[in-house]
């Protein structure tokens, strides 16, 4: 490595960038450092975004929070768990204290891990990205953003700068399975979120295809069955259906920590108790 | 490069640093304060926790580079003098040092935790001693010195 470059504001970054486009971007350094560490990667240079102001802010423009891609996940729980409270619960399932208080979504978004813990809610939410260049800025959707396991529409030249989330006009449900309490790549994740005023549920699932993805069918079945004016009890037809539909919308692989019959059946599980907790919610509301 | 910050109060500027180091590795080779362990260099056993800018990171995921101009603090710089730190006073207490490898991490940790909560429920102190490991324990000593060092803060 021969480079090692400090972006002093966002405009600063997107010219580093532009010059260097095989630079390595650091954040967090939570993905990062441990391909280094263990000499797994190589990068020609890093370039370190972390104090990038306009990264680690957040803002609220009408009904959507504007999320600076560098703000740490412990903010995330902190402050906006009121605002964003599918987001916020992900983000306090993710690694350990010392983690959170460097890793950020942008980096999750960077690394693209089907398993990255930040991702279902973001689909789940309608959320959109907002990538940065000197060639202007450009939003995409979250849930186009995914190519494949490490890959998205990020071009060479671009940073994350912000992630577009609507505030939660409703309940807000994550859930992850993992070996212990905390400190897990999940083998399976789900978020779910529920909009009353449209009348639309959210569902996207984690750690169970290529990419994090969203469960379409299991959105319009739910969105179609609840009971949005009556609130009466979920019939447990209804839950098991949408399980049913979370699960075919995944395509797990076997790996280390699950194979994929085990994933898909915690897919349904995970999304039956999630759907539920929202429900409930919802229903106390 | 070059990487200027200050440590434990005080300042260095540090050559030959490399562009892809680890913050753990220049406080323990270059700086010479081998307080916070190499067990894992991947963020999973916390035994490298250090303060960066007064917020508990592992050392280990932290590049070099990315503290230039800032305040370390390491668990070589929690004592006064000779006068240990309650949290450290509080692990000798309880009976929570065996072999000590996690320890440096854990009171770094711990002394977070008690300056953010003066009085931290059962659940809290598990959560935020999620991120540190230790082999020898079993974990109810160190338990016992959280709530020793809680008890004395209040
Ligand atoms: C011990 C441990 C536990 C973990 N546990 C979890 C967990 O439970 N759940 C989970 O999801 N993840 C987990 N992770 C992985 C990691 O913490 C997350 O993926 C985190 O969100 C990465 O953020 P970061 O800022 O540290 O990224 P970095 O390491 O700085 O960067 C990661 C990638 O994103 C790119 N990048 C960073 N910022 C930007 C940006 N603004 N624009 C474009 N690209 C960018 C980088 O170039 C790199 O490719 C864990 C990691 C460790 C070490
Ligand atoms: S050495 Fe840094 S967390 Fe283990
Ligand atoms: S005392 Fe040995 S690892 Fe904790």
């Amino acid at each position: 490595m021969t480079g090692f470059h400090t972006a002093a504001d966002l405009r600063h970054a997107c010219e580093l960038k532009a010059a260097h486009p095989d630079a390595t971007l650091i954040a967090g350094g939570t993905d990062v450092m441990v391909g280094l560490n263990f000499g797994h990667t190589s990068p020609a240079a890093l370039l370190d975004v972390s104090r990038v102001p306009e990264l680690r802010e957040w803002s609220r423009e009408d009904d959507t929070i504007v999320l600076g891609a560098g703000v740490p996940y412990t903010r995330i729980v902190d402050e906006l768990g009121g605002a964003l409270p599918g987001l916020a619960r992900a983000a306090r399932t993710i690694g350990s204290a010392q983690i959170r208080n460097r890793a950020t979504v942008g980096g999750n978004l960077g690394t693209a891990s089907p398993a990255g813990d930040a991702l279902p809610p973001l689909l789940a939410a309608r959320a959109s990205i907002e990538l940065a260049s000197l060639r202007g800025t450009r939003r995409v959707p979250a849930r186009d953003f995914f190519l494949g396991p490490g890959r998205s529409v990020l071009a060479d030249d671009e940073i994350v700068a912000a992630v577009r989330i609507p505030v939660a006009a409703g309940a807000e449900q994550f859930a992850k399975l993992g070996p212990r309490n905390a400190m897990v790549i999940a083998v399976a994740s789900v978020a779910v979120t529920l909009d009353p005023p449209r009348r639309r549920v959210g569902c996207a699932v984690g750690s169970a295809a290529p990419t994090p993805v969203v469960a379409g069918d299991a959105e319009t079945f739910a969105g179609a069955e609840l009971d949005w004016d009556g609130r009466r009890e979920l019939p447990a037809s209804v839950t098991a259906r949408f399980a049913e539909l979370a699960a075919a919308a995944t395509a797990p692989i076997d790996d280390v920590r699950g194979t994929a019959g085990y994933r898909r059946h915690a897919v349904a599980v995970l999304a039956r108790r999630t759907l539920t907790w929202a429900w409930q919610e919802y229903r106390r509301s | 490069m070059r990487v200027d910050l200050e440590v434990n109060g005080v300042r260095r500027s540090l050559d030959g640093v490399r562009e892809g180091e680890s913050l753990l590795h220049l406080l323990r080779e270059r700086v010479g304060l081998p307080g916070s362990k190499n067990a894992c260099e991947q963020g999973e056993c916390g035994s490298c926790t250090v303060y960066l800018d007064e917020t508990a990171v592992c050392a280990c995921l932290v590049a070099a580079g990315q503290a230039q101009d800032s305040r370390v603090v390491t668990v070589e710089g929690l004592a006064d003098g000779a006068e240990l730190h309650p949290v450290q006073r509080a692990f000798v207490e309880a009976g929570a040092v065996q072999c000590g490898f996690c320890t440096p991490g854990l009171v770094v940790t711990v002394h977070d935790l008690l300056a953010r909560t003066s009085d931290p429920g059962e659940a809290e102190i598990r959560e935020a001693l999620a991120g540190n490991l230790c082999r020898c324990t079993g974990y109810e000593k160190i338990f016992d010195a959280v709530r020793l060092a809680a008890g004395e803060a209040r």
